[in-house]
């Protein structure tokens, strides 16, 4: 048994999954490469939708509502406001003078981790790995998600939880205090 | 070949918001490269916690309570580094107008007072 039978590896399931992953990596392309700031972002808008879209992919459809609301809904108004704001003084985001041994750095990073990820021998879930008790477990963790991702949240990791409730207020007044000014 | 496609894709993402995050001159685009760097990590982070096994449930399961949770582990951490990327974008995008107010620039080149 394989988690997520029928629907993986089906000819629609791969169509969907090839668009999205093209349009999230020429988005993020057109995000570092175009000089007007409003337009980048808007491509930073299709991206994130993208990763949305992956996330639903790989069966984290809670996490998938969390990055369109907070991604999608929130973090890309406050960058288009910042930029509207500061939009007066700039002709468009244009790099510096080392921009090629940047690209150089990051793409011999792409390429090694692109090399580490295809040669190394991963855990697969599977019959292999588990056995039938933890398989039907582990579908069972999939269809149900939520109700696990809150066990973990609120139990094994709830000193992080409350941790970032308290960095998340902080965040908050320490830019209300630095925006508001005298 | 599932899982490494989408390893891929977060480690493109990845290298594609660290070009843009150190080449870039506007403060802002450096914060959108971060977002981008940010979702290469929640995509390879939620797409380990879909495919592989944590050693606690393939080897000695009995012994650890709510060890098939466990399988969501990179579920969490996608939810903190949400989190924390959205506490991030609004300290930075508040420290980028307060310098856009006291010196009128938004070029990370030009607020360097303290390398005189």
């Amino acid at each position: 048994m394989i988690l997520g039978e029928g629907t993986e590896g089906a000819l629609i399931t791969e169509l969907v999954f090839w668009t999205i992953a093209l349009s999230t990596v020429v988005s993020a392309i057109a995000v570092v490469q175009i000089r007007d700031l409003f337009r980048a972002s808007l491509f930073l808008i299709v991206t994130l939708l993208g990763v949305a879209g992956l996330f639903i992919l790989l069966r984290a459809e809670f996490l998938a509502g969390v990055q369109l609301m907070i991604y999608v809904g929130a973090i890309s108004v406050l960058i288009i406001f910042a930029i509207l704001m500061t939009r007066d003084l700039e002709d468009g985001s244009t790099a510096h003078n080392f921009r090629i041994p940047v690209a150089l750095v990051a793409l011999i990073l792409m390429g090694v981790s692109i090399y580490a990820i295809s040669n190394t021998e991963w855990n697969i879930i599977g019959t292999e790995t588990l056995n039938t008790d933890q398989m039907n477990q582990a579908a069972d963790v999939f269809s149900n998600g939520i109700p696990t991702l809150a066990k973990l949240l609120l139990r094994d990791f709830v000193l992080a939880f409350e941790v970032v409730s308290v960095l998340l207020l902080s965040a908050v007044l320490g830019s209300l205090a630095l925006v508001r000014g005298r | 070949m599932t899982l490494e496609r989408f390893l891929i894709i977060g480690a493109i993402l990845f290298a594609i918001g660290l070009y843009g995050a150190l080449s870039k001159k506007h403060a802002i685009a450096v914060l959108m490269s971060l977002e981008l760097m940010f979702n290469g990590v929640n995509v390879t982070a939620v797409a380990l916690s879909r495919y592989t096994v944590p050693k606690a449930l393939s080897e000695s399961y009995q012994t650890v309570e709510n060890a098939a949770g466990f399988l969501l582990t990179g579920h969490v951490f996608a939810v903190f580094i949400i989190t924390v990327a959205a506490a991030e974008v609004a300290l930075g995008l508040a420290i980028i107008i307060a310098i856009y107010r006291s010196r009128s620039t938004v070029l990370v080149t030009e607020a360097a007072d303290m390398k005189k």
